[in-house]
């Protein structure tokens, strides 16, 4: 009897432990621990000496060069998100849909740079700008599709993503063949250059024109999948393709549409990019490609306003992060750490919510 | 769960993929020269040489192989070393006239690989040459990093010269890490460093200055010859910082050296950071901040960039001083207007260098070679090198060549300064003179 008590004494015990959700509580303390570095840090960083510290301007400064920069990306991230939406695949190629837009407007703004255009009717040729890229990377968007994504749409999954990448390393190089391997200066209006001051505030010209842009883009994008008829099938394709063509929507339409959207979108994009770094280069489309698809899932992909959400923070992250945290710990170079430290984040979000912010807080069944 | 298991891949291949890009661009570009003539005679005795020998039959090339960035952000690099030692290879003849010459009877054939300014386009193009036991040497590397740790241990375990015309990391001379089969005619950063701090303290009479630098071999070791070499001179470092050669957004970290208020940013990288660097710095950086890269950056790919000079801000960026080369009127007369004939307008300075390394290597095959009377040629491989490092008061296109055993073939280097935009390369303005040029050499500076 004895014996046998100490069995089940060991059984309950065992049971307890097993009870316990340590999966749970690990995440918990490891967010614990990061929560408390990041505080930390930032605490070290805002209470270093006077003469060592970020002033308001420098803190402005980064704040608004990274809700710039984050807008861009989130513009970017829209086209991730939309795909996915609708077709459940990564368009790694997305990156180089973006690219080729910058060079479409590279073309024209070059060619009106020199004949005096550009500064003579800023708006005008910035608008021009804008249709032109918009429609190349539409064009190439709307190509992508049909040559490489839709004789694979019934394919496995992982044959799209390997096509997608593929796509991406054969539009990058096609463009090194066309275009030539060096980067090129992107021509801005003078009325672009110089700072602006809204509400006491001073800002980049440039970017107040990038900000403006992104929200009237998401603004109207909104409107375009919640209002209009495109949109709702847009909607019930993404809800669920096969009962969506059951109720006599054109699946494949409403995907070649998604493709031009986002396309449309990474046109937009690639112009903010180029005025605003005023360069362009086939290698370009790589590393904002990369950006965007960690703000989408980090917004929720899937989700537009989580597209939009997740490309602002990520900009920020990058911008602000390394400066708040690392900077108090003494750490030089801090800079250099961005990647490490919005992957980390974006890891966090991942724990927590495997959706994204604004996704779905359940794991997607597949 | 399925879906959360492929966003974890994913997640992870697009931070890997980050890491891939940091990891990507890098490299160096230098001068140097080295010339050579020794002579050894006699039969050969393969067996006795570890590496063994090249034999080349009567009427068979003499195959060599370049290793030089013909792709990506830096081909304008290597493509214009290759054009060099097309060029030298066209000179054995003793005249431009675009039809290959002969060394020893022989025709020289030149195969062109990538090392795609990378550690793993020099390990894969290294392992290629590596392969084909007929190449007598190899002209490369374009970037330190395809050369450090990797091509020149991958050749040099095989017997096999590289010679770098660009190369400028310190490490790749450096007692710890030279490898026996390694030389360069490009100079050695730290001349370039001691330099350019000696042009920011006596020239700009600014005593402050920050360094941001990509993660290559190159732009790190460069930043840091820099560093040294100011505080030296009593100036102070406010900040350094670092950044990716695939970044594009350099604002929060122009932001960050505002912050500290220097007098100069020095940024010895590639282009197009160079170019990113200029711009969106004179954006944030204070009015008058003067900006300064390196021979990576002065190329024509800036030029299109940037276009004309930013109000208020100077950019300068130092180089090999095309001006001092020695031989003046043999470059200025013959070597340039032979390469403009043939390939048009340089993109770097360093065909000149690719032009010298050619040559002492082909005096080296000629002191080295053995011919047994019927137009068949042996060359031992340690014979080779051997004649190459004994290479001494070699009058080169870019100066005397005089090779240390560590493999620095341009001890005795003049660096200019060039004011943006009057630049030597193609789309550069008029008058192209550095505002500022010194001569030093390594014993100077180490």
């Amino acid at each position: 009897m004895a014996t046998a008590t100490d069995e089940q004494v060991r059984g309950a015990e065992l049971g307890l432990l097993e009870r316990l959700p340590w999966r749970r509580i690990i995440l918990v303390v490891l967010s614990i621990v990061i929560l408390a570095v990041v505080v930390i840090g930032a605490y070290k960083t805002l209470t270093l000496p006077a003469d060592q510290r970020y002033t308001t301007t420098t803190w402005k400064d980064f704040i608004i060069l990274g809700l710039a920069q984050g807008a861009i990306i989130g513009l970017i991230a829209l086209g991730y998100t939309l795909v996915y939406g609708i077709l459940r695949m990564i368009n790694f190629a997305h990156g180089e849909v973006f690219m080729f837009g910058a060079f479409g407007a590279y073309f024209f703004s070059h060619a009106w740079e020199e004949s005096g255009f550009l500064d003579s009717n800023p708006v005008l040729s910035m608008a021009l700008l804008l249709v032109v890229a918009m429609l190349v990377s539409m064009g190439v968007a709307i190509l992508l599709e049909r040559i490489a994504y839709r004789p694979l749409r019934n394919a496995p999954r992982l044959v799209p993503l390997i096509t997608a990448i593929g796509a991406s390393l054969f539009l990058a190089n096609t463009a090194r063949g066309f275009f030539g391997a060096q980067s090129r200066g992107f021509g801005v209006p003078a009325v672009l250059e110089g700072t602006w001051t809204i509400l006491g505030v001073e800002v980049d010209r440039i970017q107040v024109v990038v900000l403006v842009t992104v929200i009237v883009a998401v603004t109207v994008l909104s409107l375009f999948v919640s209002k209009t008829t495109t949109g709702k099938s847009m909607r019930a394709v993404a809800a669920d393709s096969e009962i969506a063509s059951l109720m006599g929507i054109r699946v494949d339409r409403v995907i070649v549409i998604t493709f031009a959207i986002g396309g449309l979108l990474a046109g937009i994009a690639a112009v903010l990019f180029s005025i605003t770094f005023e360069s362009v280069s086939f290698t370009m489309g790589f590393r904002p490609g990369i950006a965007a698809f960690t703000a989408a899932v980090l917004g929720g992909i899937g989700s537009i306003s989580g597209a939009a959400l997740g490309g602002v923070l990520l900009g920020l992250l990058q911008s602000i992060g390394p400066a708040l945290i690392l900077t108090g710990y003494g750490i030089p170079s801090s800079f250099q750490l961005k990647d490490a430290f919005t992957f980390l984040v974006l890891v966090l979000v991942l724990i927590f919510r495997p959706g994204g912010l604004l996704g779905s807080s359940e794991a997607e069944k597949v | 769960m399925k879906n959360r298991k492929y966003f974890t891949v994913l997640a992870l291949l697009g931070a890997l993929s980050l890491v891939a890009a940091a990891c990507g661009d890098d490299g160096g570009g230098e001068t140097g020269a080295t010339g050579g003539t020794s002579a050894t005679g006699g039969a050969v005795d393969c067996a006795a040489d570890e590496f063994g020998c090249v034999e080349i039959a009567a009427g068979d090339p003499i195959q060599l192989a370049s290793l030089l960035s013909i792709t990506g952000d830096t081909a304008f690099l290597g493509t214009d070393s290759n054009h060099g030692i097309e060029l030298a290879i066209d000179y054995l003849d003793n005249s431009f006239d675009a039809t290959p010459g002969q060394l020893l009877g022989h025709d020289v054939e030149l195969t062109q690989e990538d090392d795609g300014c990378s550690a793993e386009g020099g390990q894969a193009g290294a392992t290629a040459i590596a392969a084909n036991p007929d190449v007598v040497a190899v002209i490369g590397t374009s970037c330190s990093s395809a050369a450090l740790g990797v091509a020149d241990t991958i050749l040099g375990d095989k017997g096999m010269i590289l010679i770098s015309p660009s190369n400028t990391n310190p490490g790749l001379t450096s007692e710890e890490a030279h490898q026996p089969f390694y030389l360069r005619t490009a100079h050695n950063d730290k001349i370039q460093g001691a330099i350019v701090a000696d042009f920011v303290f006596n020239e700009l009479k600014v005593d402050s200055a920050a360094t941001i630098n990509d993660e290559s071999p190159y732009a790190d070791g460069l930043a840091a010859a820099f560093r040294d070499n100011f505080e030296a001179l009593g100036g102070t470092i406010t900040d350094t910082e670092q950044v990716s050669s695939a970044d594009t957004d350099l604002g929060p970290v122009f932001t960050n050296i505002a912050a500290t208020d220097p007098g100069v940013v020095y940024g010895p990288n590639f282009n197009p950071v160079c170019a990113l660097s200029y711009t969106q710095g004179s954006d944030i950086l204070a009015k008058g901040t003067v900006q300064i890269g390196s021979d990576g950056c002065l190329e024509s790919s800036f030029l299109d960039t940037v276009g004309a000079p930013v109000k208020d801000f100077d950019y300068f960026a130092s180089s090999p001083d095309v001006t001092a080369f020695q031989g003046g009127a043999f470059y200025k007369d013959e070597y340039l207007p032979a390469y403009t004939d043939q390939f048009g307008e340089p993109t770097s300075v360093f065909n000149a260098h690719a032009f010298d390394a050619s040559n002492i290597l082909f005096d080296a095959i000629e002191a080295t070679a053995v011919d047994d009377g019927s137009g068949n040629l042996t060359i031992s491989r340690t014979a080779l090198k051997d004649a190459l490092f004994a290479t001494s008061g070699y009058e080169g296109v870019t100066g005397t060549i005089t090779c240390t055993p560590l493999g620095d073939c341009a001890t005795d280097v003049t660096i200019g300064v060039f004011e943006y935009d009057h630049w030597p390369v193609e789309g550069g303005v008029d008058p192209t003179d550095p505002v500022f040029s010194e001569t030093k050499t390594l014993a100077d500076v180490i």
